[in-house]
């Protein structure tokens, strides 16, 4: 058994939500860059300009790429030859969670759902883990926004509505998003399980690279042909009209019930924040 | 064609009904800031009959909650959230004379009606620019409902803060002219379909 200290955790997820949210990816600020170039729309090309103006100014000047420094939804890969000591591995995570925050200037933006009194700390935040095999701690911190997030659905479709009904309700989610989840966007979808498999599968598909073929080539296929009809929608950086909509459309899939086929779109904004941290 | 304007609140009829859907504003001045928690205060109050913190006639109201400025500095990341959210609230602070206000995204069919009653617009700022705009923010402070962290209301200082008419007085929505534009059918799609 490989050992992990429990304050190492703590460490990982402080600096990896800091990180996400001054320092966006390469490949985001690449795709950023190309929509300056390809966007047809000259309002729409001015929002790139901006967007990737805003990503040097967040790096530099240490401000966050975006005032909302969204949920921290944490995705843990746990192998299974780790022992966890120190502490308790899921409040190590929330203490991480609580101090990348508080040092790192960020909006706590979480509170109570009913009386709407904010947490003030962040916390707690939305925790996935899966284990694995290997000795190898994997934490990946998505700081999630809500406006995008709003604009997300899970669908239970009919089994008869198939492959195309699966496409209609990915267009119709993005259409009815308009310029509410701050296009472009990526879109994540997830297909089959059962109705929260298919939305944690939506979510988790936003992980992959930016411009990374999907491996399956049924899903590439599909991911086309779902780019496509999005980007004809014509809504455009900020919705203000144009070609890019979504700068990608990311399918992850698994198989289904034989009553059911459920559809999860998960709407992720430009400001699409990761960070990874492997121990 | 779209052209640039530049505003300085407070605003009169005149100052609003020269702005077209897709002209290009810089806003320079005092603005106010409030988003859900805080309208509902504001809107509270006048149920009560209570005054209002702040006098809204002329002015333009920013839906934003920064995030914690560092030491030394202004404010944080400050760009706009999604407006639809304060559409229940707008026609009564229409009613107040608010002249404009900055967001993003879709408002209602109520909203862009009362934009017209009262002669008022709604401008976008680029939302996800947070750290863009905040450069434009030169003074920050709370003045009211501290509480509420930050959805406070703050009185804001700016200076050429760049936004987009998407909502004018006439009733128009850029949101809905922009994109059929570009909207394509099958028919009229240009590029053949290309499977990686
Ligand atoms: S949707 Fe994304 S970019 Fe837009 S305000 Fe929310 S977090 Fe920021």
């Amino acid at each position: 058994m490989r050992q992990i200290e429990t304050a190492a955790i703590t460490k990982a997820v402080k600096e990896a939500a800091i990180a996400a949210n001054y320092d966006l990816g390469e490949d985001i600020l690449a795709a950023l860059k190309r929509g300056e170039q390809e966007e047809e729309s000259p309002s729409g090309r001015e929002i790139f300009r901006q967007l990737v103006e805003n990503a040097g100014i967040a790096c530099n000047e240490r401000v966050p790429l975006c005032q909302d420094c969204g949920l921290a939804v944490i995705f843990v890969e746990l192998g299974q030859e780790v022992q966890i000591v120190g502490g308790d591995f899921e409040q190590a995570i929330q203490e991480g969670v609580r101090q990348g925050y508080g040092e790192g200037f960020l909006r706590k933006s979480l509170c109570h759902p009913l009386t709407r009194a904010n947490t003030g700390d962040n916390t707690p935040a939305v925790i996935h883990t899966e284990i694995v095999p290997g000795d190898r701690l994997k934490i990946t911190v998505v700081p999630k926004g809500g406006g995008s997030e709003n604009m997300s659905r899970v669908h239970m479709l009919k089994p008869a509505e198939g492959r195309a009904g699966v496409i209609e309700k990915v267009v119709a989610t993005v259409k009815e998003a308009g310029p509410n989840p701050c296009p472009p966007i990526i879109v994540g979808v997830g297909i089959g399980g059962t109705f929260e498999r298919a939305a944690l599968l939506a979510k988790k598909a936003l992980l992959r690279e930016l411009g990374s073929p999907n491996p399956d080539p049924e899903l590439a296929a599909l991911e086309q042909e779902m780019f496509q009809q999005v980007n004809d929608l014509g809504i455009g950086p900020q919705g203000l009209g144009g070609r890019i909509t979504a700068m990608a459309v990311h399918v992850l899939m698994q198989p289904s019930h034989i009553a059911s086929l459920p559809v999860a779109v998960n709407i992720q904004c430009h400001s699409s924040r990761h960070k990874e941290a492997v121990l | 064609m779209s052209k640039t304007v530049k505003l300085n609140p407070p605003l009169i009829d005149k100052d609003v009904e020269v702005l077209e859907i897709g002209d290009r504003v810089l806003v320079s001045g005092v603005i106010y800031t409030a988003r859900d928690a805080a309208h509902k205060r504001l809107v509270d109050l006048l149920a009560a009959g209570q005054e209002l913190p702040v006098d809204f006639k002329g002015q333009i109201l920013y839906y934003v909650g920064p995030s914690p400025a560092r030491p030394g500095r202004v404010i944080g990341a400050a760009g706009p959230t999604t407006s639809y959210r304060m559409d229940s609230y707008t026609p009564t602070m229409l009613q107040l004379g608010l002249k404009a206000m900055i967001g993003k995204g879709k408002r209602s069919p109520e909203v862009i009606a009362a934009l017209q009653q009262y002669k008022a617009v709604y401008l976008g700022a680029t939302g996800g620019a947070g750290a863009l705009i905040s450069q434009c923010i030169k003074k920050a402070q709370v003045v009211a409902f501290p509480e509420l962290g930050p959805e406070a209301v703050h009185r804001l200082e700016v200076e050429n803060l760049p936004a987009i008419v998407i909502n004018d007085c006439q009733g128009r929505d850029l949101y809905e002219l922009g994109v059929k534009q570009y909207r394509r059918t099958t028919d009229t799609r240009m590029e053949p379909t290309v499977c990686r």
